[in-house]
């Protein structure tokens, strides 16, 4: 993709793009537990072909997200759109070509600028980031866990830099698996936004994906044809077995099923074309709701009768002890959640750090929490921001009890 | 090392753990459990109102062997009657044999059978009759097509014959999930848009269908149906290694082997789905032939049997549809087990 869109700003192509790009690179080797030489060795690489390649470039390691603020899991407000000169650039990631699984990097190159450090991360913050995937019990969640942090890394290098658009490499084969995968993840209500052409639910900056057309094959042989340099790292579920997680199972089942009947791919990407980014019909239109703590997807965990509502509810008895999100076994109906979400807030007497968190997270967010027996080496952004929508939900209950206090002093005080 | 007590009554030692909670049950709690939660289902979801005469598809399996038997213990409750619907679509030395089940079900609970054939209902046209049709079409045979809309419209007869007002399957869980990775697989918006609910209110004439069994995971169907020690039917189908819905199923099992969960969370997805207007499916009409609920002017069962009449099984499966329009040869139902070799150049499809 870098290739194209250096090939789209030169100056001979007949349609020339008009934007400044810079890229961005996320060296992962935290994760995935490689050596530290190894991840030397895989930056400098990547470090050359940036530079060859001559845009601006940023290289962050994984380990930062310890240092975010917790504004990267709000959406702010879209900027108006500036009516002088180019408008501001778009981050590129690089595509994986060298075997076919090829893994997805994201380039953070650091410029010398102030707002990054430049430096290493400490050796802290890589045993932190360590101790927090080796936490996860299983591949699937620790796949999509990395993928969290890596969207709010390199969300929060677009909103410093100041780039509004962030370019991913999916291709097309990528993305009908990453359909099938969210669907089985329990992320149906967001296909549109995790595999459609533009993602714009972190407000001010719009993850576009203008590769999404182009099949794995279409890219290999393109990298071939102009001899693209590419970087190979291992990732996270590299040399796992197929069945470690949903994701590989995915991957080597919509392949498997592609050799057989070659349309799959195709016709499942042209399925997703017919997504559309709305509630379904019957779900209350206008109010947006509450967002999901770490994708930012509007909460699909409804209170109506769904059928999985109440499935929900009988399969998360768990014989220890499960944070009240949905609770009781249908005889036995305890305290207020009937399973129908009601009056949480009651059960906020038993003050669960876990629970506050839990239920500020999507569906599918939250069963990939079931897989993380405790939240304490979550980076911190997360935990504050947590922390602060629960805190302003109490309030915002409270607000309905409290008398105004007019202009004159003899205004009854708040009761609560 | 002896097995816990049962985590409910804690009197009796537990026999087995629930496949989704690892809950350790004996028997008894698990069986009143099981038919406590699709009692659940039943009443939050308004699907069986009191009065309702029910007709039950019944095919000898252990799905609709275990959906009768709990709606029998639940009918006093519920204020319903059942009648037990059996299909016999022709498939020989399989469907005989379920029949069979089917029929030693209704003896001993003592409720009324119907039994509707596909060759009384569908002008002579059994499912072998029909695989050897499609048979040389090259591709896979698309029996299960045919044998899917037929079925359904079957038992919608069969269900009118015995004075019906609403119609139960023994679709379970699974069953949800395989269908929504299939039609993803397939791109079969319509169906997507279509699907996901806890069955489909009758509209314009059809009878409400719905799937009482919906949350209950196949392996606690397989369970009751153990701990209750009902006779059930349970080989495959002759037909059914040609499905594409066996490539679903083999990817559900792997997926459930690497998340427990994944068939609950397939079923989520399902129910979220969002599609665009342009791939909902219009809304339907009456089929101009027969008058059932259509979304074109032929039902699907309809369209179906025109194809399988004039000698182009494949007429009314995929897209395009063509030749649909053209009128058949007229009032020519009869049998015709392979139509006329291709004077006519066959369509592409």
């Amino acid at each position: 993709m870098l290739w194209q869109v250096l090939e789209g700003l030169s100056r001979d192509s007949a349609k020339r793009l008009r934007f400044v790009p810079g890229v961005v690179y996320a060296d992962e080797g935290a994760a995935c537990g490689q050596s530290p030489e190894d991840r030397a060795k895989t930056v400098a690489e990547a470090k050359l072909v940036l530079q060859s390649v001559g845009f601006p470039w940023h290289i962050v390691a994984l380990e930062e997200v310890f240092s975010l603020p917790p504004s990267v899991l709000r959406c702010s407000a879209r900027e108006p759109v500036g009516t002088e000169g180019a408008y501001k650039a778009a981050v590129d990631s690089f595509l994986q070509q060298q075997h076919a699984l090829g893994e997805e990097q994201q380039s953070l190159p650091c410029p010398p600028r102030p707002p990054i450090r430049a430096g290493p991360p400490t050796a802290g913050q890589t045993e932190a980031l360590s101790t927090l995937f080796s936490s996860v019990e299983t591949l699937t969640a620790k796949e999509e866990l990395l993928r969290t942090l890596r969207t709010h890394l390199i969300l929060h290098v677009a909103r410093t830099h100041g780039y509004s658009k962030v370019m991913m490499g999916d291709s097309c084969t990528r993305l009908a698996i990453k359909l099938m995968t969210s669907l089985a993840l329990g992320r149906g209500a967001f296909l549109a936004w995790d595999t459609g052409f533009s993602d714009e639910r972190h407000g001010d900056v719009v993850v576009v994906r203008p590769m999404r057309e182009h099949t794995l094959k279409e890219v290999a042989f393109y990298n071939r044809l102009f001899a693209v340099p590419s970087v190979f790292t291992p990732a996270v579920d590299t040399k796992a077995p197929e069945k470690a997680s949903i994701h590989r199972l995915m991957e080597a089942f919509i392949l498997r099923l592609q050799a057989q009947f070659p349309s799959t791919v195709s016709t499942v990407y042209r399925t997703s074309e017919k997504l559309v980014k709305a509630p379904r019909d019957g779900c209350a239109a206008g109010t947006p709701g509450p967002r999901c703590l770490l994708c930012m997807c509007v909460l699909d965990v409804d209170t109506a009768d769904s059928a999985t509502a109440f499935g929900a509810q009988t399969s998360s008895q768990l014989p220890q002890t499960q944070p009240p999100v949905a609770q009781a076994e249908a005889p036995t109906v305890s305290c207020c959640c009937t399973g129908m979400g009601g009056a949480r807030h009651c059960c906020r007497t038993e003050e669960d750090p876990r629970a506050r968190v839990i239920e500020q997270l999507c569906y599918g967010c939250r069963v990939n929490m079931k897989d993380l027996p405790s939240l304490d080496p979550l980076p911190p952004y997360i935990l504050a921001e947590a922390q602060l929508r629960s805190q302003r939900a109490e309030a915002e209950q409270i607000q309905e009890y409290l008398l105004e206090d007019r202009e004159d002093e003899d205004a009854r005080p708040g009761e609560s | 090392m002896p097995a816990p007590q049962c985590a409910s009554c804690r009197k009796a030692r537990a026999a087995l753990r629930r496949p989704r909670s690892g809950q350790a049950l004996c028997g008894t709690c698990f069986c009143a459990a099981f038919e406590a939660e699709v009692l659940h289902t039943v009443v939050a979801g308004r699907l069986l109102p009191p009065g309702a005469v029910v007709a039950v598809g019944a095919s000898g399996g252990k799905d609709s062997t275990v959906l009768a038997h709990v709606l029998r213990e639940l009918a006093p409750r519920l204020a319903i009657s059942l009648h037990l619907v059996a299909v016999d679509e022709g498939i020989g030395g399989y469907r005989d044999a379920a029949l069979a089940a089917v029929r030693r079900q209704a003896a001993r609970w003592e409720l009324p059978l119907t039994v509707v054939a596909y060759a009384e209902l569908f002008g002579g046209w059994t499912m072998d009759a029909v695989a050897r049709s499609t048979a040389g079409s090259g591709r896979s045979r698309s029996c299960c097509t045919f044998c899917g809309v037929l079925r359904r419209r079957a038992l919608e007869e069969g269900a009118r014959r015995v004075g019906a007002t609403h119609v139960v399957t023994g679709h379970n869980a699974d069953d949800m999930a395989e269908t929504v990775l299939m039609n993803f697989l397939r791109g079969d918006a319509g169906r997507l848009a279509r699907g996901g609910g806890l069955g489909s209110p009758g509209e314009g004439g059809a009878l409400p269908r719905c799937r009482p069994l919906q949350l209950a995971s196949q392996k606690e169907v397989v369970l009751y149906a153990h701990f209750r020690r009902l006779d059930y039917f349970s080989e495959e189908c002759v037909y059914a290694p040609e499905a594409f819905r066996g490539h679903a199923r083999e990817l559900l099992k792997l997926l459930e082997a690497a998340r427990p969960s994944a068939v609950l969370d397939l079923v989520h997805s399902a129910e979220r789905l969002a599609l665009a207007p342009a791939a909902r499916p219009p809304p339907p009409g009456a089929c101009s032939r027969c008058g059932a609920l259509a979304s074109r002017a032929l039902c699907q069962a309809c369209a179906l049997l025109d194809g399988l009449n004039r000698g182009r099984p494949r007429l009314a499966i995929g897209k395009g549809r063509r030749g649909l329009d053209e009128e058949g040869p007229p009032g020519r139902r009869g049998p015709q087990p392979s139509g006329p070799p291709a004077s006519e150049p066959i369509p592409g499809f």
